[in-house]
C-alpha cells in the first residue's frame, strides 16, 4: 500500500527518533553527572577532612616515673609559690627519661633523647606541683607529653622505614622510641590541650580555645550592632519609608553592599576604624565592627522578607482598634516577624563566623598565645587560626588544621540547625 | 570618671527618669481618672528617659572624640621650641612616648626631663578634662531630667513625641547602609589617590611588571618598585575563568537536572546537600586546595609528563569553581523555574523531546537570568580571597598557562597589608588602589547583572 518514498520517510523518522532519544539520554546523563560532580566533591571533601582530623583529638604521651626532687624544685623548703613556679621542671622530666636509658651518657645523645619530650612536659609537672605542693619529694608515675615529631611518628603520619635524612626523627631517637613502645610506655591519650589552650609554636601545645573565645567576642560585637540596626532599617524601609529617591538610594545601597567582596570591608576597617578612629589592631571589637557592616545587608534583607510575610489584615486590625502606627508595628507586626528576623540573623552570624579575609586586613593574623579576656585584647578567630595553621610547616599542624575546621563546621552546623528549627517551630501560614 | 562609668551613670539617670515620670503619671491618672491622660504612663516615662539620655550621650560622644585631639595639641604646645620644630612623624613618636610614660608601660631607659614634664602636664590636663566632662554630663542630665519631669501632665502628648523620636532613630539606622558605602568609597579612594600621586595611573593600569617593594635606603639594589598591575589582572582573570569553566557547566547542568528531571525526593535531598557547598567557609576551601588538590594535580601532571607548579592557577581555579557551583545552580534554578509551563507544554505538543525543549525553549527563555547569575558568580570569583591566598602563588607572572603559578589582585592586597606597614609608602597604598579597582569592577558587574535579571523578569510578570 505504501509507496517507496513514504517508507523512506518513515525509516528516516524512525532513525531520527532513535537519534533524538539517544541525545535525550546523553543530556539527561550529563545533568546527572553534573549533580554527581558537586555531591561527589562534597563527599570527597568530608571524607578527607574527617580522615585527616580525627587523630588530632589524641596525642602521644610517655609513661615516666618522675622523682619530684625537693632539691631541684624547692632547695630552701620555703614552699613559696613564686619559687615553685620558677623551678626547672623540664629537668625532672628529662632525668626520669634518662633513668630509662642509663647507657645514654654522651652530651649530644642526651640532647637527642630529651627531644623526645615536649616542653609541655615541664609545664605539666609545674602545674602538678603548684596544685599539690605536698607531692614534692615523692615519685609519681605520670603520662608526660611527647614531642610533636614523636606524635606524628606514633600516629603513623610519617614513615619509619625511610633513610634518616628523610625523617624528622633520628635513628637513635627512633630506636629509643621503639624500645619505649615495646615496653608499653607510649600511649595515645585524649588531647585536652587542643580544646583548652591558645596558639603555640609547638603543635602538641597548640589549641583552639583562644581563637574560639576571639570568635565569640567578635560575634558578640557583630550581633549587638547588626541585629538592632538591621531590624530598625528593615522596619523603617518596610513600614514607614515613603517611596522616594532617598529610600530607593538606600535600597540600591543595601543590595550592592551585599555583593561587595569581603576583603574590601577589611580595607574599610583598616583605613577607618584603625587609622582614623585609632582602635587597637588585632582586637575582636574591630573585627566585630567590620563583620557587622558585612552582615547588616543579610539581616536587613531577611528582616524585610519577614515583615512582608505578616499579612496586612493584622495591621488593619491594630489600626482599627485605635493603635498608633508605631504601636501597630512594635506590638503586633514585629513580634510576628521576629522568628523570621532571628532566622536571618543566625544565618548572617554563621556567615560572619566563617569569614576570614577582612580579618587579615585588620591584624587578626598575629600570633597570639594568650586567651583573650575582653573584646579589646588581641585575639585571633577560628577561621584565621585555620589559615595560620595551614601555613605552618610542621606535619603535626596538618591534623590540627583539619580538626579546627571540623570544630568550625560543627559550630556552623549548630547555628544553621538552630535557624532551621526556629523556622520550623515558629513558621506561620496565614 | 572614666567614660564607661559615665555611660553607666547616664543610663542609670535615664532609667531613674523613666521610673519617676511613670510613677508621677500613674498617680496623677489615678487621682484624676484613667481617661484624663492623653498618653499612657509608659510614654511619659519614655519621654523623660529619652531627654535624659540623648543630650548627655551626645556630649559624651563629642568629648570622647575631641578630648584626644585637644590633649595632643595642648601637650605638644607645651614642649620646648626645639622639639616642636620636629617633623610631624617624629613629633608623633614623641607624643607616643609621652603617653607611654603616662600609662606606665614600655619605658625604655630614663625619660628626658622635657618628656617627664610633658607627661605630668598630660596627666593634669586629662584629669581636668575628665572632671569637666563628668560635671557637664551630670549637670545636663539632671537639669534635663527635672525639666522633662515637670512636663508630665494630663494633656501632654508624650506618645507622639516618643514615637517621633523612635522614627528618627529608625531613619538614622537606615542611613548606616549609605554611610557604609560612602565610608568604603572614601577610605579606599582617598588612600588610592595618595598612591596615584606617587605612581601614575597609566603605569598602574597598563604596566606589565609588578614588584611592590620600596627602597629603605636610597642606594639599595632593586629598590625601584614596579607597580604595573597587568599581571595581577591577568592572573585574576585566569583563575576566575578556570573557576567559571567548572562552575557554569556543572552548576547549570545540575540546576537543569534538578528542576526538569529529578524526582521530588531526589530534589528534596540533593538541593540542600549542594547548598552545603555554599556554606563552607572559604578558608576551608583554601586549605583543601593547598593541601589536597594541589599535590593531587602535581602528581597527575608528573604521571603524564607535565610540569604543574605546586601553587598552580589550575588548583585554585578548580576549587573556586566548586565553591561557586551552588551559587550558579540556585540562581539558575530560580530563573528556570520562572519560565512558564505553557512554553514547555507548547514545545511538547509539537513533538519535541524533553532535552530539545530544554535546549531550544527553556534555555533561551531563561538566558538573560542565567547570564545575570553567571555575572554575579564572576564578581564573586574575582573578589574571592582566601582560596587564592592559600593556593595561588605570590609571583606576578604574566602567563595564560594554567599549570603555572599566578597571583591575583586579592592575594596582593593581603600580602601588602599583612605584616609591617607604613602608611605613606607606595607599597601599602598600592593595596588600596587594587582595592579600588576590585570595588569598582565588582560593583559594575553587580549592577549589570541585576539589570539583566530585572529586565528579564518583566517579560512574564
Amino acid at each position: 500500500m505504501s509507496s517507496p518514498s513514504s517508507r523512506g520517510v518513515k525509516e528516516a523518522v524512525a532513525r531520527g527518533i532513535a537519534r533524538r532519544y539517544r541525545s535525550e539520554r546523553v543530556f539527561r546523563a550529563l545533568g546527572f553527572g553534573a549533580l554527581l560532580v558537586g555531591l561527589g566533591f562534597l563527599a570527597f571533601f568530608f571524607y578527607t577532612l574527617i580522615g585527616n582530623s580525627y587523630t588530632a583529638f589524641q596525642q602521644t604521651r610517655i609513661r615516666l616515673d618522675v622523682a619530684l626532687d625537693a632539691a631541684v624544685i624547692d632547695p630552701d623548703a620555703t614552699r613559696d609559690p613564686e619559687k615553685l613556679r620558677g623551678a626547672d621542671y623540664q629537668r625532672l622530666a628529662r632525668e626520669a627519661l634518662n633513668a630509662l636509658f642509663p647507657d645514654v651518657t654522651a652530651r649530644a645523645d642526651r640532647r637527642e633523647l630529651y627531644a623526645l619530650l615536649s616542653s609541655g612536659a615541664g609545664i605539666e609537672l609545674q602545674q602538678l606541683v603548684m596544685n599539690e605542693p605536698a607531692a614534692i619529694g615523692e615519685t609519681r608515675t605520670l603520662w608526660l607529653l611527647a614531642d610533636d615529631d614523636v606524635d606524628v611518628l606514633v600516629k603513623g603520619h610519617a614513615p619509619r622505614d625511610v633513610p634518616e635524612a628523610e625523617r624528622r626523627v633520628g635513628d637513635k631517637q627512633l630506636g629509643w622510641l621503639t624500645t619505649l613502645e615495646d615496653r608499653g610506655l607510649v600511649e595515645l591519650r585524649f588531647n585536652r590541650y587542643f580544646f583548652t589552650r591558645g596558639d603555640s609554636r609547638d603543635p602538641e601545645l597548640a589549641g583552639i580555645w583562644g581563637a574560639t573565645v576571639g570568635s565569640f567576642f567578635m560575634l558578640l560585637v557583630t550581633l549587638a550592632l547588626s541585629f538592632p540596626l538591621g531590624v530598625a532599617t528593615a522596619i523603617y524601609l518596610e513600614e514607614f519609608a515613603p517611596r522616594n529617591r532617598w529610600t530607593d538610594l538606600i535600597e540600591v545601597n543595601i543590595n550592592n553592599l551585599a555583593a561587595v567582596p569581603s576583603i574590601v570591608f577589611g580595607l574599610l576597617g583598616l583605613a577607618l576604624f584603625i587609622n582614623v578612629f585609632g582602635l587597637p589592631r588585632s582586637a575582636p571589637v574591630v573585627g566585630g565592627l567590620v563583620l557587622s557592616l558585612m552582615t547588616l545587608p543579610v539581616i536587613i534583607i531577611a528582616s524585610r522578607a519577614a515583615l512582608t510575610a505578616v499579612p496586612p489584615s493584622i495591621r488593619e486590625a491594630a489600626l482599627g482598634l485605635g493603635a498608633s502606627k508605631m504601636q501597630m508595628v512594635l506590638h503586633h507586626v514585629l513580634p510576628l516577624a521576629m522568628p523570621g528576623m532571628l532566622t536571618g540573623t543566625i544565618i548572617g552570624m554563621a556567615r560572619a563566623l566563617g569569614e576570614s579575609a577582612p580579618l587579615l586586613m585588620i591584624g587578626m593574623v598575629a600570633f597570639i598565645v594568650d586567651v583573650p579576656d575582653s573584646p579589646f585584647s588581641s585575639a585571633t578567630a577560628l577561621p584565621v587560626q585555620v589559615y595560620l595553621w595551614a601555613d605552618s610547616p610542621e606535619r603535626a599542624f596538618v591534623e590540627r588544621t583539619s580538626a579546627a575546621i571540623v570544630v568550625l563546621l560543627v559550630f556552623l552546623l549548630l547555628m544553621n540547625a538552630a535557624a532551621i528549627l526556629l523556622r520550623k517551630r515558629f513558621e506561620r501560614r496565614y | 570618671m572614666a567614660s564607661s562609668t559615665l555611660l553607666f551613670v547616664v543610663v542609670g539617670l535615664a532609667l531613674l527618669g523613666y521610673y519617676l515620670a511613670r510613677q508621677r503619671a500613674v498617680s496623677a491618672a489615678v487621682a484624676a481618672g484613667p481617661r484624663s491622660f492623653h498618653s499612657l504612663p509608659g510614654y511619659h516615662g519614655g519621654y523623660v528617659a529619652l531627654w535624659c539620655a540623648l543630650p548627655a550621650l551626645t556630649v559624651l560622644v563629642l568629648w570622647q572624640v575631641l578630648e584626644p585631639v585637644w590633649l595632643r595639641s595642648s601637650v605638644l604646645d607645651s614642649l620646648p621650641q626645639t622639639m616642636q620644630a620636629l617633623p610631624d612623624d617624629q613629633l608623633g613618636l614623641v607624643y607616643n612616648e609621652i603617653r607611654n610614660l603616662v600609662d606606665g608601660n614600655f619605658v625604655t631607659g630614663e625619660p628626658s626631663p622635657e618628656l617627664a614634664v610633658a607627661a605630668e602636664r598630660y596627666t593634669e590636663l586629662r584629669a581636668s578634662s575628665r572632671n569637666v566632662a563628668t560635671g557637664a554630663v551630670l549637670v545636663l542630665g539632671v537639669f534635663v531630667l527635672v525639666w522633662a519631669y515637670r512636663r508630665v501632665r494630663a494633656d501632654f502628648r508624650a506618645r507622639n513625641r516618643v514615637e517621633r523620636a523612635i522614627e528618627l532613630l529608625l531613619i538614622a539606622a537606615s542611613c548606616v547602609a549609605i554611610l557604609t558605602t560612602i565610608g568604603i568609597f572614601l577610605s579606599v579612594f582617598v588612600e588610592a589617590l595618595r598612591f596615584f600621586r606617587q605612581v601614575s595611573l597609566l603605569d598602574f593600569l597598563f604596566g606589565t611588571s609588578w614588584s611592590p617593594q620600596t627602597a629603605i635606603r636610597a642606594d639599595q639594589i632593586g629598590a625601584s618598585g614596579a607597580f604595573g598591575a597587568v599581571p595581577l589582572f591577568t592572573g585574576t582573570i585566569l583563575i576566575s575563568g578556570l573557576a567559571m569553566l567548572v562552575a557554569v557547566p556543572v552548576g547549570l547542568m545540575s540546576a537543569i537536572y534538578l528542576s526538569e528531571y529529578a524526582s521530588r525526593r531526589l530534589r528534596a535531598y540533593a538541593k540542600p546537600l549542594l547548598e552545603i557547598l555554599a556554606g563552607i567557609p572559604t578558608v576551608v576551601y583554601g586549605y583543601f586546595a593547598a593541601l589536597t588538590v594541589a599535590p593531587l594535580l602535581r602528581g597527575l601532571g608528573e604521571s603524564i609528563g607535565l610540569n604543574v607548579a605546586s601553587e598552580s592557577a589550575l588548583g585554585a581555579g578548580l576549587v573556586m569553581g566548586i565553591m561557586i557551583i551552588p551559587f550558579v545552580s540556585s540562581l539558575s534554578d530560580d530563573v528556570i523555574n520562572a519560565v512558564p509551563q505553557a512554553l514547555r507544554d507548547g514545545s511538547y505538543g509539537l513533538g519535541a523531546t524533553k532535552s530539545e525543549t530544554i535546549r531550544n525553549v527553556v534555555f533561551p527563555a531563561a538566558l538573560p537570568g542565567i547570564v545575570g547569575a553567571v555575572l554575579l558568580a564572576v564578581s564573586r570569583a574575582i573578589g574571592e580571597t582566601m582560596i587564592v591566598v592559600m593556593a595561588a602563588g605570590l609571583a606576578a607572572n604574566l602567563t595564560a598557562n594554567p599549570f603555572e603559578a599566578v597571583t591575583t589582585v586579592t592575594v596582593q592586597i593581603v600580602m601588602l597589608l599583612t605584616g609591617d606597614q607604613e602608611f605613606d609608602s607606595a607599597k601599602t597604598l598600592a593595596a588600596f588602589a587594587l582595592g579600588l579597582v576590585l570595588f569598582v569592577v565588582t560593583l559594575a558587574l553587580n549592577i549589570v547583572a541585576l539589570r539583566v535579571v530585572r529586565r528579564y523578569r518583566e517579560q512574564y510578570e
